[in-house]
């Protein structure tokens, strides 16, 4: 990563436009200072209308029915999913999984490939910083099969220690999970390094993508990765829509997670057999809209650019990282900013986070306070919550000088200051 | 509806909730601390933000509360709440408390809770609500 990226030509105003929310005043006249994107993304108008459009258009269900209607949203389902091959750099539609988000897309494969070839004494490797999606479904299936679970260390400043991978990755080792980008840490984590090493060993990678692939350019073939989730609502898109990628060979040899209509090629009473991929792991009816949805925020994000919106952010982040160091009390959990994304995570002296929070909300700025479903990673900090800044694609320098100026009220409120 | 988004702000945009009320049980709360041999102690957490209170009674023969005492970390809503529950309960009976109710504290606390910081709110008088159930199934049975 480059000491500092320019953002010429990044025209962040224009972009704000194309958000309806970032639009509406507050009652003080300002406008929303949105910096919870690490919990949800804001929706741009084009999502919107592509969800309407499918709805007053084209409700049907998907690859039944015969009449018009069910043909255009089967096409347009499956155009999303060719979107979704093309922005990961999938080799074929077929590896992409709709689910519900990054949650159900480990725990399919936690179930679906766990169940089926984890045994005992076969090892699971983790680290500290997950988030409980990639945690506790490897807890469950880990102890269904008799698998331990080894962690990766951290660095003091929060980074993977890989320094100590070779202590911890193992010929025992079936498959190493990581989150590509620490919701709450900011790290950035070398997925290059630790797949490939991984492969030497024999491993599957797992790729928690839900804080980086809407903010850095994922490729799953290069690194070479196993399995990839994340979520939609975090890319602009829609809540409830997800993605699972798998490579085919491994797809194919997993049993299905969920079992009903639409995963199946010949049903008897006694015995079924099961679609191909991906049928097999789209039981029931999907989000179609949803899907559709995630489309439309794919060529969002692919019309500004997925370069230039992560160059930006990280301007914001160093931005951040650099005034907040400035406020007294104020310690930030994490790595320096060269090894970070647009996630900024802190704590003040003398005001509780969730205080924080509400009260930079009573200045119009949203953020995150809370474990934020990292618990282990809270224990490994020592402080039961943080407050978290995260960054999107329509954030401004001058919301990082709100979220300053609120943070130095709250500590007036507080009587620290 | 148009009006909607300005309105939830309008809300949440008001300063009253850290008053000085709030912030002086925070900053110097009533009966921090432990008690030698409470009668009964529990304690409760809040998932969501980690606040955490422990809340110890001595109360006596005549089901009185004599002393309340709490103990805990956590954001300032949680903790000044139960300072002042703290204050509010001594001298009251276990069937007085048996009629406090969650409106009248979080009228106590002079401020207006979104929902999710009743939680926070409200941890200590969840606690107490639960010492008050313990305490009548410890009720000694009449000899015969």
């Amino acid at each position: 990563m480059t000491a500092t990226l320019t953002t010429t030509g990044y025209d962040v105003e224009a972009i704000r436009r194309d958000f309806p929310i970032l639009a509406k005043p507050l009652p003080n006249g300002a406008s929303l200072v949105y910096l919870d994107n690490g919990a949800t993304a804001q929706k741009p108008g084009l999502v919107i209308e592509k969800m309407v459009e499918c709805l007053e258009n084209y409700t049907a269900n998907v690859h039944r029915g015969i009449h018009a209607l069910g043909d255009r949203v089967t096409t347009e389902l499956e155009a999303a999913r060719e979107k979704v091959r093309q922005f990961i750099g999938a080799a074929e539609a077929e590896e992409i999984i709709f689910t519900s988000g990054t949650t159900m897309s480990i725990n399919l494969v936690a179930n679906a490939w766990g169940r089926k070839f984890l045994q005992a004494g076969d090892e699971l490797l983790l680290n500290e910083m997950e988030h409980h999606a990639n945690l506790v479904p490897w807890q469950q299936i880990a102890h269904e099969c008799g698998a331990t679970l080894r962690f990766i260390p951290l660095t003091a400043d929060g980074r993977l220690d890989l320094s100590a991978l070779d202590d911890v990755l193992t010929d025992r080792t079936k498959l190493v999970a990581v989150t590509g980008l620490s919701n709450v840490l900011g790290t950035v984590n070398p997925i290059g390094e630790i797949a490939a090493r991984a492969k030497a060993r024999g491993a599957l990678v797992l790729v928690d993508g839900a804080q980086s692939v809407p903010h850095s350019i994922t490729n799953v073939r290069s690194p070479d990765i196993d399995f990839l989730g994340f979520s939609g609502h975090k890319l602009y898109g829609p809540t409830g829509i997800g993605v699972l990628y798998g490579k085919r060979k491994l797809l194919e040899k997993m049993d299905p997670f969920l079992c009903g209509g639409n995963m199946i090629r010949r049903v008897q009473k006694m015995s079924s057999d099961f679609a191909e991929i991906p049928s097999k792991f789209e039981a029931g009816t999907l989000p179609i809209t949803e899907a559709i949805g995630l489309g439309a925020a794919i060529d969002y994000v692919q019309s500004v650019g997925l370069a230039a919106i992560a160059g930006h952010e990280d301007s914001l982040m160093r931005q951040a990282y650099r005034q907040l160091s400035e406020i007294p009390g104020l310690t930030i959990v994490g790595p320096a900013p060269d090894f970070r994304g647009g996630i900024v995570s802190f704590t003040v002296e003398g005001v509780h986070p969730h205080d924080m929070a509400e009260l930079l909300d009573r200045k119009g700025v949203a953020v995150r306070a809370g474990h934020h479903c990292t618990m282990p990673l809270h224990d490994w900090l020592k402080v039961n919550s943080t407050t978290r800044a995260s960054f999107a694609a329509y954030n401004t320098p001058a919301e990082v000088d709100a979220l300053c100026d609120a943070i130095h009220y709250a500590r007036k409120v507080f009587r620290l200051a | 509806m148009p009006r909607e988004f300005a309105r939830l702000y309008e809300v949440s945009m008001s300063d009253e909730l850290y008053d000085e009320h709030i912030l002086d049980h925070f900053e110097s709360p009533y009966h921090k601390g432990h008690l030698d041999h409470p009668t009964i102690a529990h304690e409760d957490k809040n998932p969501l933000c980690g606040d955490e209170v422990h809340l110890e009674l001595l109360v006596d023969e005549n089901r009185r509360v004599k002393e309340a005492w709490f103990d805990g970390h956590g954001c300032a809503i949680s903790q000044a709440a139960a300072s002042i529950l703290t204050h509010e309960i001594e001298g009251k009976t276990i069937d007085e408390l048996k009629e406090f109710t969650a409106p009248h504290m979080l009228d106590l606390l002079k401020v207006r809770l979104t929902a999710s910081r009743q939680k926070c709110g409200l941890l200590g008088f969840k606690i107490l609500k639960t010492m008050i159930y313990t305490l009548d199934e410890r009720k000694p049975t009449v000899s015969p």
